[in-house]
């Protein structure tokens, strides 16, 4: 090849290359905006929140300033009243309850139910999968009638331990549904391996599948937790007292009296109930993203 | 330590028969391979013995006990997997030791029996290493480690060496070979790759479509193959196995692969060929038995010429292909003495190291 030739192609080639950086660039720029609109839209009512929750009584009720900022500066005078002279405290405790042993009730059924489903091949287990997933597909709206009259048989009306029979309704179809995809995920030679080195199916099921699993459930334990923290329908149906109410319910309805809505206090009782939340998806969204089968078989 | 038998084993999916009536006999401390193509019920076979199958009919027995209902913990197996199954979240050492955590052994039996089984494999090193931060082989050696330790009564391989790439599966192979001579355990080893079936067993079990085709001893299969799939499954290149009519020549017998070749049946072969003259049989002969004529003690008429079609120099020898009536035949030549494609090229048929294969039954005559 002449020495032209091979100029022209090295030039082509760098021509190649700077075309390639202005196209990642171009890309990147893009991707950067939509992300910035995104974030931004997401942003505002956590924002709202924040603001409403720092201001005086006084200045949200004020139509005159810039509700969008802080001008009389910061107090936590809500956060004071709100706890300690209000029951949400006792919302709070409620929730926590609830939500522990909904998420508690929901692994050891769901985990159990995917394990069975999704690994011990029986006449009609697949059938039976699918119609655990299709009961999640009946919304709450419609299910809380009949429920009602359950809750009622059982004498739990009115009680939070009732929200704790009925919430594992919502959450057990989907967590089961999502470790039967993970259980399922888990090559067979490994319950074989195990068979064989003297595992018995319980055995199998916590020395094996739950630790190699673990993302998988995790993922299905931030799926209980968020749905039985947030849960409005059932609480808003089933308890009427004060002293049995969860947080969702217990807010609005004891900081909303007729036309009266304490804005400040209503916003920062939903950043107090958002904290848990927030926490728990820090800390556990790493554990939740590491791949923790790599290396199980070939890789 | 022990022997394991098979008799008249079935196993069936739904209408379709997977494993045909196998029996199979194996001495205590023997190493048999069961060789055979994909879907021949070898995997399905070895299962069976481990118990991760159940059988359709017949019995199967280790140490002379029927097992057919024992689960696989209760039947002193152990197996390694081709790929692998160690688990992920556990060290070598846990993944090793998980065995005999669960049968109740000391701490210090373990990790005795752990530390033996990891300098037989050399990897003493990588024991608080998880399976991910550990290449193929080494794997692989944690595999056969956990197999080890548990000192079983028979080890079951289920083709441990498929993923591994090429190098590393011949120095594994070597390896599995090392560790049955030091740990002398009955073992039963599926592969479906003839060399590794050759070099590492005491005997062969080749299988096919469910059934037995043969059991021999390595050497026995590949010079004295009972039918024509195992003629043309052992041996790499396999055997030409071409269209033969076998025609009286005075005296002797010929074959006639061709109208312009005919070769002659050497005289001690004659008599048991003889009721065969004028049939249409295939005629068997392995690529090493078609050379360039090179014993001076030849019989001349087993030499013919062929015009090459491929040339494929190996270094050691160079294999040649020619075609004889439509159908492709594979000589093994010195390197020096090969001609290039479309050349004639003079061969030399060993005809003492012939086989002639009924069609209609595919057995060898």
């Amino acid at each position: 090849m002449s020495t032209a030739a091979l100029t022209a192609r090295a030039s082509q080639g760098f021509n190649l290359g700077a075309s390639l950086r202005r196209n990642r660039r171009w890309a990147l720029i893009t991707s950067y905006i939509f992300l910035i609109v995104f974030a931004i839209f997401f942003l505002i009512p956590p924002y709202y929140m924040v603001v409403t929750a720092l201001k005086s009584d006084a200045e949200v009720a004020r139509m005159a300033t810039n509700p969008w900022i802080i001008a009389d500066g910061i107090t936590f005078d809500q956060f004071k009243i709100l706890l300690t002279q209000t029951d949400f405290l006792i919302f709070f405790k409620n929730t926590v309850i609830v939500t522990l042993c909904t998420v508690a009730i929901t692994m050891v059924v769901s985990v159990f139910a995917a394990f069975s489903l999704g690994r011990m091949r029986f006449w009609g287990s697949s059938i039976l999968a699918t119609g655990i997933f299709l009961t999640y597909l009946v919304p709450d709206t419609l299910l809380f009638i009949p429920l009602f009259q359950i809750v009622k048989w059982l004498g739990l009306l009115n009680s939070y331990w009732g929200m704790v029979l009925v919430y594992p309704t919502l959450t057990v179809p989907f967590c089961t549904w999502i470790m039967i995809g993970y259980f399922q995920s888990i090559p067979k030679e490994l319950d074989e391996a195990a068979l064989i080195d003297g595992a018995g199916h319980l055995q199998m099921l916590t020395k094996i599948f739950i630790p190699v699993a673990l993302p998988g459930i995790i993922a299905a334990m931030i799926f209980a937790f968020t749905v039985s923290w947030a849960a409005f329908v059932y609480p808003m149906t089933f308890l009427y007292s004060a002293d049995q109410q969860v947080l969702t319910v217990g807010t609005v309805t004891s900081l909303i009296r007729g036309d009266v809505y304490k804005w400040g206090m209503l916003m920062a009782g939903a950043l107090v109930a958002a904290a848990p939340p927030l926490v728990i998806y820090a800390f556990l969204m790493d554990y939740y993203i590491a791949g923790l089968t790599a290396g199980a078989t070939k890789g | 330590m022990a022997e394991v038998a098979l008799r008249n084993v079935i196993k069936r999916y739904d209408d379709v028969e997977a494993v045909r009536s196998i029996s199979l006999d194996i001495p205590d401390n023997e190493f048999v391979v069961l060789v055979g193509p994909s879907g021949c019920g070898k995997s399905t076979t070895l299962r069976m013995i481990a118990g991760l199958e159940e059988v359709s009919a017949g019995d199967i027995y280790i140490g002379g006990a029927i097992v057919n209902d024992l689960p696989p913990k209760d039947r002193d197996i152990a197996m390694v997997f081709q790929n692998y199954a160690l688990y992920p979240h556990m060290s070598a050492f846990e993944n090793m030791s998980f065995g005999l955590k669960l049968r109740k052994f000391s701490k210090d039996e373990i990790k005795k029996r752990v530390d033996h089984a990891a300098r037989i494999l050399d990897i003493t090193e990588l024991l608080d290493r998880k399976p991910k931060a550990l290449s193929g082989g080494q794997r692989q050696r944690v595999a056969m480690g956990r197999a080890i330790v548990r000192n079983p009564k028979v080890f079951l391989f289920d083709e441990p060496l498929s993923n591994l790439d090429a190098k590393l599966r011949v120095q594994m192979r070597t390896e599995i070979k090392r560790v049955h001579q030091m740990v002398k355990t009955t073992t039963v080893y599926v592969t479906h790759d003839q060399v590794e079936a050759m070099t590492l067993a005491d005997r062969v079990v080749v299988m096919n479509g469910g059934v037995i085709e043969q059991i021999a001893s390595p050497q026995d299969l590949y010079h004295h193959p009972r039918t024509r799939f195992v003629a043309g499954f052992i041996g790499s290149p396999a055997m030409n196995l071409i269209r033969c009519r076998l025609e009286q020549n005075g005296v002797g017998l010929r074959v006639r692969i061709s109208d312009a070749i005919s070769l002659p049946v050497p005289a001690p072969l004659s008599a048991r060929y003889q009721a065969l003259t004028g049939k249409e049989l295939i005629f068997g002969l392995r690529p090493e038995h078609i050379t360039e004529p090179r014993r001076s003690d030849r019989d001349q008429q087993s030499e013919f010429t062929a015009t090459l079609d491929v040339v494929e120099p190996m270094g050691m020898e160079t294999m040649v292909y020619f075609t004889v009536d439509g159908q492709e035949v594979c000589g093994r030549v010195e390197p020096g003495s090969a001609k290039g494609p479309g050349e004639a090229m003079p061969l030399y048929a060993d005809m003492n190291r012939m086989h002639l294969i009924d069609p209609q039954t595919g057995l060898v005559l």
